[in-house]
């Protein structure tokens, strides 16, 4: 019999709320607190967690460390790549307001677009140096402990 | 200028963010590439477009124009704004072109020393502190300074601990330098707090119009010029606070060393002087008396006592670290001197010693990867076995004690007669005697290179083993930049007036340049 | 003098942070909590800017507005305290808010990231030690490392 099945059962439950919740935070930073930084390590948060409970290789299998670290490059080139897109459409570097007709729309959809990015790289940061410390082999068994 | 109708218009408005955005994003995408080579091409590509950017920005300013850039379409002093002028566009310059000439030594000599599956990273971060340093001068906003300061200085980390697969005292070199830069850059974030307080900007060119206003401000501005000049003095091992430079040098991987040594803290020297001359004034009290004492103090003091200890250090690398910290001191000299011509002197030092430095660490790191050699006692008879790297070395250890038609002697000259028009003659004395020094502890390393003979292995003299071509290229290129300065200096004083002249509004600092 | 600490408690809050940070960093030989100390030392700088950034009556940094299509207002204004004029937001958005200053907090969340960058650079490099030295006090790998120079197998 598995000693931590309240935790197991608990946290089956809690995971996807968690996730969830980083995406609320993550589109609600357009109208008030929140946005990538948050978001990320709130969603980092949710594998760190199933990674705790069911072990670091089953997190592995549900985030690969491959996919993690294309993620971490990904959200900087999100990001950039606003900045390149608004350099295309003739404007200065990130200046979001011609990527619209409307130069608040184009404000608000460069907001998202750079808030995705951080959301990408913040979370597969916090997940990759999460995998980097628990991957290593430890010279203490668990009875030593 | 002709040159500069080479360079589209495009180019020549978002030069300055496209050449700190290149690199970082670049960065990016190498951290994900599998194959080394293709790495180091793209790294060299990246470096290249740099250098071309630099150059052009450096034409657009000796045409007279000064260039500034809002990033995001927010116009200063409320958004970020890239400023290049006589001051930054050099410094750019400086680090691009010495980023593709380290570059080009990496090839051979990051194969030898770092791990196979770590190349590709060791390229992603080497191009992220690129461009750290690139944006940290390009900036006009103070606290943009910070974050790419700690850009730079965090891939920095990362490159210097990669030296453990050769030597494992990297892995404690890199985390006393982890330690020591964090409290620096933490000093100079707390600096522009207070100095955010007083001024209620972040703009730098705001930050002065109003510190000039309140005629240098309240303590709070004072306090913040403290901890300012405390937390770039760790970053560029200004005497006291060097402690972390000797061991990150000697025990990172000598591409990392050949670029840091000649442009991580050119680049903090450079925010010294943006810092003290721009945002605040030498015509305020305490900036005037702060730089009288703590800089030509600690200046002076660093040039002695980090001569004497250059002297006595057996690894070759040491020696050169701790020579690195007394050139230092020379260029606090120039800046603490507080006039045109000291500040022009110091630039100009920071210009030159950058070309010399860089070819001295390349030409060390070449005898490593041949012979192994560290140690000062295993230079016996390098003259013979690699005499063009020798050559290389011999060019840039005139250079670096002051001997005439080389680069160090132009600077060491301006140096000094821009002390002596203050009257300082006792800092000409001692430019002299570091000089001497100088002389012995280059002297120490030339002596067994030239007048021993190759060691015998297993009864046989140690045969002729040449670097290969593409270390040769950049130490000879920088042994010849070295003495190209030092016949014609025009190009490279006409760069310091120039900057001078943004620092203090007066004319040809320097003689024997052309201003703009 | 109690008057001034009272009145001043966030910047004592910041200089004895800082202090014991400092502290912490060069009295102890542990890498580990030589790491624990910087944090200390950093922490202190974040609780710096946010005590500048904070505007006596201020309301936090959030415009108060509904998000309307047509940009309506809010029905009820948001009534203050005290109405500083200088740092008031009025115009186009209407009500009469002082706001926080929103600026130091967005510098130091930068801040609290790059302060988190190196920390797990120092984890991590102190990761590499251990493995590499089999310790991590400082002046245990001080004297391995003087005993490795005097063997003179090093390059």
């Amino acid at each position: 019999m598995n000693p931590h099945v309240i935790l197991r059962v608990v946290s089956k439950f809690l995971i996807p709320l968690i996730a969830l919740f980083a995406f609320y935070v993550q589109f609600h930073g357009d109208f008030g607190p929140g946005g990538g930084f948050q978001a990320g390590v709130i969603l980092a948060a949710a594998v760190i967690l199933y990674a705790l409970i069911f072990g670091i290789d089953a997190a592995k299998k549900a985030v690969p460390p491959s996919a993690v670290r294309i993620g971490m490059s990904l959200g900087v080139l999100i990001y950039g790549g606003t900045g390149v897109a608004t350099w295309l459409l003739g404007a200065n570097f990130l200046e979001y307001g011609v990527l619209a007709h409307d130069p608040s729309h184009g404000q608000h959809y460069g907001i998202l677009a750079v808030e995705l990015g951080v959301l990408f790289s913040v979370a597969s940061v916090m997940v990759a140096i999460f995998y980097a410390f628990g991957s290593r082999q430890p010279d203490l068994t668990d009875e030593d402990w | 200028m002709d040159l500069l109708s080479f360079f589209p218009e495009w180019v020549m408005t978002h030069g300055a963010a496209l050449l700190v955005v290149l690199p970082l994003l670049m960065g990016v995408v190498l951290a994900i590439l599998p194959s080394e080579k293709l790495a180091w091409a793209l790294a060299f590509i990246v470096a290249l477009i740099c250098s071309v950017l630099a150059l052009g920005l450096v034409l657009q300013i000796f045409g007279g124009e000064s260039l500034v850039y809002s990033m995001g379409g927010w116009d200063p002093p409320h958004g970020i704004s890239y400023v290049v002028d006589a001051l930054s566009a050099p410094v750019l310059l400086l680090i691009s072109l010495m980023a593709v000439l380290c570059l080009l030594y990496a090839w051979p000599s990051v194969r030898a020393e770092v791990e196979p599956k770590k190349r590709a990273p060791f390229y992603a971060a080497f191009l992220v502190c690129m461009a750290g340093l690139l944006g940290m001068v390009v900036t006009g906003d103070a606290f943009n300074v910070f974050v790419f300061l700690e850009v730079s200085s965090i891939s920095t980390y990362v490159l210097v601990g990669m030296g453990a697969s050769r030597d494992r005292r990297a892995l404690t070199a890199s985390f006393n330098y982890l330690i020591l830069g964090s409290i620096g850059a933490t000093f100079f974030v707390v600096g522009l707090g207070f100095l955010f307080m007083e001024t209620g900007t972040l703009n730098m060119a705001d930050m002065a119009r109003i510190l000039r206003d309140l005629d240098g401000g309240s303590r709070v501005a004072q306090v913040a010029f403290a901890f300012i000049i405390i937390g770039l003095g760790l970053k560029l091992a200004m005497f006291p606070l060097h402690v972390w430079l000797p061991s990150a040098y000697a025990h990172s991987p000598s591409f990392v060393t050949a670029f840091l040594a000649s442009t991580a803290t050119k680049a903090a020297l450079y925010l010294l002087l943006r810092f003290t001359f721009t945002i605040f004034d030498v015509n305020i009290n305490y900036v005037g008396r702060a730089e009288m004492i703590l800089l030509v103090g600690f200046g002076v003091a660093g040039m002695i006592f980090a001569s004497l200890q250059a002297i006595f250090q057996t690894d070759a690398r040491r020696t050169l670290a701790y020579s690195s910290v007394a050139q230092v001191g020379y260029m606090l000299l120039g800046i603490g001197l507080a006039t045109a011509a000291g500040a022009a002197a110091g630039y100009l030092h920071l210009l030159n010693h950058a070309v010399i430095k860089g070819g001295l660490f390349i030409c060390l790191g070449a005898m490593w990867y041949r012979f192994g050699i560290t140690r000062i006692s295993d230079f016996r008879g390098l003259s013979k076995t690699m005499p063009w790297t020798m050559g290389a070395f011999t060019i840039s250890a005139l250079s670096l004690i002051g001997v005439p038609f080389t680069a160090g002697f132009v600077s060491k000259v301006n140096l000094a007669t821009a002390a002596a028009n203050e009257g300082w003659w006792w800092a000409v004395g001692v430019i002299v005697i570091t000089s001497i020094l100088a002389i012995i502890y280059m002297g120490n390393i030339l002596k067994e290179a030239y007048f021993k003979e190759p060691p015998v292995v297993n009864g046989a003299i140690v045969a002729r083993n040449e670097a290969p071509l593409m270390m040769l290229i950049p130490m000879w290129a920088l042994a010849l930049a070295s003495i190209a300065i030092g016949i014609n200096s025009d190009l490279m004083v006409q760069a310091a007036n120039g900057a001078a002249e943004l620092l203090f509004p007066v004319t040809n600092a320097l003689p024997g340049g052309v201003t703009p | 003098m109690f008057d001034l600490i009272f009145t001043h408690f966030n910047y004592a809050v910041v200089i004895v942070l800082m202090m014991v940070g400092l502290y912490v960093i060069f009295a102890t030989q542990n890498l580990i909590k030589k790491l624990v100390g910087l944090s200390v030392f950093q922490t202190s700088v974040f609780l710096l800017y946010i005590t500048i950034g904070k505007v006596s009556g201020g309301q936090p940094p959030i415009l108060v507005e509904s998000h309307g299509g047509d940009h309506a207002l809010l029905s009820e204004p948001v009534l203050v305290a005290s109405a500083a004029p200088v740092a008031t937001h009025s115009g186009a958005y209407g009500p009469e808010v002082l706001y926080s200053n929103p600026l130091p907090h967005v510098l130091i969340l930068t801040a609290i990231v790059v302060g988190v960058a190196t920390l797990a650079i120092g984890l991590a490099l102190v990761v590499r030690i251990r493995e590499v030295y089999s310790t991590i006090e400082k002046d245990e790998i001080d004297a391995l490392d003087y005993h490795f120079n005097l063997e003179g197998i090093d390059g």
